[in-house]
């Protein structure tokens, strides 16, 4: 059990793909627009990811070590032209919004990464635990990027989220700031590297604080110091 | 040994290759026919966007025509491959929905439909396809602002006298979209071609005699 909840945190926070590890790079900084743009890229990520960490995990005894790279690439491409296609057919237009980047899936190095780093030496029960934890991790931070920038850059959340939930997500879209001109630089490119780094730095940042308290409260046993005596006899 | 191993390895990538190609083959079965509508939803919308039901009672999305090949130059070269749709009511054509494109965009050119109504005027027009500058250049695409909406009603002579957003007068002509003017123009420009197209092959007119 303890064990889950280790894979978790590792995914969700210590180890995650985006803010530690900084892989899948690309699509975080290219498509997180808006929120509707990174909950669809981040879900096809989650399905992609879940899939190929448990067919990998599943074949691990069968494939030898010399093959076992494209062995798992294969695997993730079908994985992704699957995910494309669903999309393509239930999400026309998100699908045609973020365009390159769903095939792009593939060379999500966070992907192949943990099919090879872990799934390939785990058992399938937390092989899974491990794709979902770090694919939620990482859809997560793109869900963060998103919302920072289409708050700075256009006044609202979650505008056209019915491209992804229907007609009935209309509604949804939040204006924030109503008059709102736009702030550029938040939509283009640069944006997304700004609220990218801002993230890293606060993730950093709580760490060294956790970190000093952590330190704080196993303050160093001084000679002379009064202690507990917890133990009567040893041995006979 | 070695050989043996090559022999294991590349069968197994072989099992491999074609269990993935397997199951992506199933999938784009399953999903061809949802795509396909997807798909034609898509292109109706937009047209249905131009020229409304209640105008008219025909299938627009396939009645089609060619493009009149001695004229197909005003659409831009990319639009040659595209065909008019018509809008009938009755046997009566209303309008006619032209695919067009500018080549001249601030980063590439800028595909777009313009509706003509059998007046000349113009019933709307809608960027299709475009990667003009996200905050600046994209307000012409409808998602983005209202800009794209100032052509309907026009026809080729208010475009050419006064209403000319290209013309540099201030307080003249279409609104202004702040901080893109190039995109302003290729567009503006764009629509007028279209409707020198629309009044010198006459689309509406060919079938009579």
């Amino acid at each position: 059990m303890n064990d889950f909840k280790e894979i978790s945190l590792n995914g969700l926070w210590k180890n995650n793909p985006a803010l530690t590890q900084l892989l899948g790079l690309c699509p975080l900084l290219a498509v997180t627009g808006s929120v509707v743009n990174a909950l669809g890229l981040g879900i096809a990520t989650i399905a992609v990811l879940v899939g190929s960490n448990l067919s990998v995990s599943l074949i691990r005894h069968r494939v030898s070590d010399a093959v076992r790279l494209p062995a798992f690439v294969m695997i993730i491409a079908s994985f992704t032209t699957c995910a494309e296609l669903l999309m393509q057919a239930y999400t026309f237009e998100l699908y045609q919004i973020l365009g390159i980047f769903i095939p792009l899936i593939v060379t999500n190095c966070a992907i192949l990464g943990r099919a090879d780093a872990f799934a390939s030496r785990n058992p399938v029960l937390p092989s899974l635990v491990d794709g979902l934890m770090m694919g939620v991790g990482f859809t997560a931070v793109l869900l963060a990027v998103g919302a920072m920038r289409e708050l700075l850059g256009a006044g609202t959340l979650f505008a056209n989220m019915h491209l992804l939930f229907g007609e009935i997500a209309r509604g949804w879209e939040l204006t924030i700031i109503p008059d709102y001109s736009g702030f550029l630089v938040a939509v283009l490119p640069p944006g997304a590297f700004l609220a990218a780094g801002f993230l890293i730095a606060l993730k950093n940042f709580i760490d060294a604080e956790l970190k000093r308290r952590a330190d704080l409260r196993k303050q160093p046993v001084v000679r002379g110091s009064k202690r507990v005596k917890t133990t009567t006899v040893i041995g006979s | 040994m070695l050989r043996q191993s090559i022999g294991f390895n590349s069968t197994l990538l072989g099992i491999f290759a074609l269990i993935t190609a397997g199951v992506v083959a199933v999938t784009q079965q399953l999903t061809r026919e949802p795509i396909a509508e997807a798909k034609e939803r898509a292109a109706q919308a937009a047209l249905y966007e131009i020229i409304p039901r209640e105008r008219h009672d025909n299938d627009l999305l396939n009645d089609v025509m060619p493009l009149a090949e001695d004229h197909a130059h005003l659409l831009g070269k990319d639009a040659q491959r595209g065909q008019i749709h018509v809008a009938r009511s009755g046997s009566e054509p209303v309008a006619a929905i032209l695919p067009s494109v500018a080549p001249d965009g601030y980063s590439g050119p800028i595909e777009m439909i313009v509706g003509v109504d059998a007046d000349g005027r113009i019933a709307g027009v809608r960027v299709t396809s475009h990667n003009e500058t996200p905050g600046l250049g994209d307000k012409i695409d409808l998602r983005k602002g209202n800009w794209i909406l100032s052509f309907d009603g026009h026809d080729l002579e208010s475009m050419r006298n006064g209403g000319h957003a290209a013309s540099s007068a201030p307080g003249k002509g279409f609104d202004q979209l702040t901080g893109a003017t190039i995109t302003r123009k290729a567009v503006t420009r764009q629509v007028e071609r279209t409707l020198e197209y629309f009044e010198t092959a006459r689309p509406l007119e060919t079938n009579d005699e």
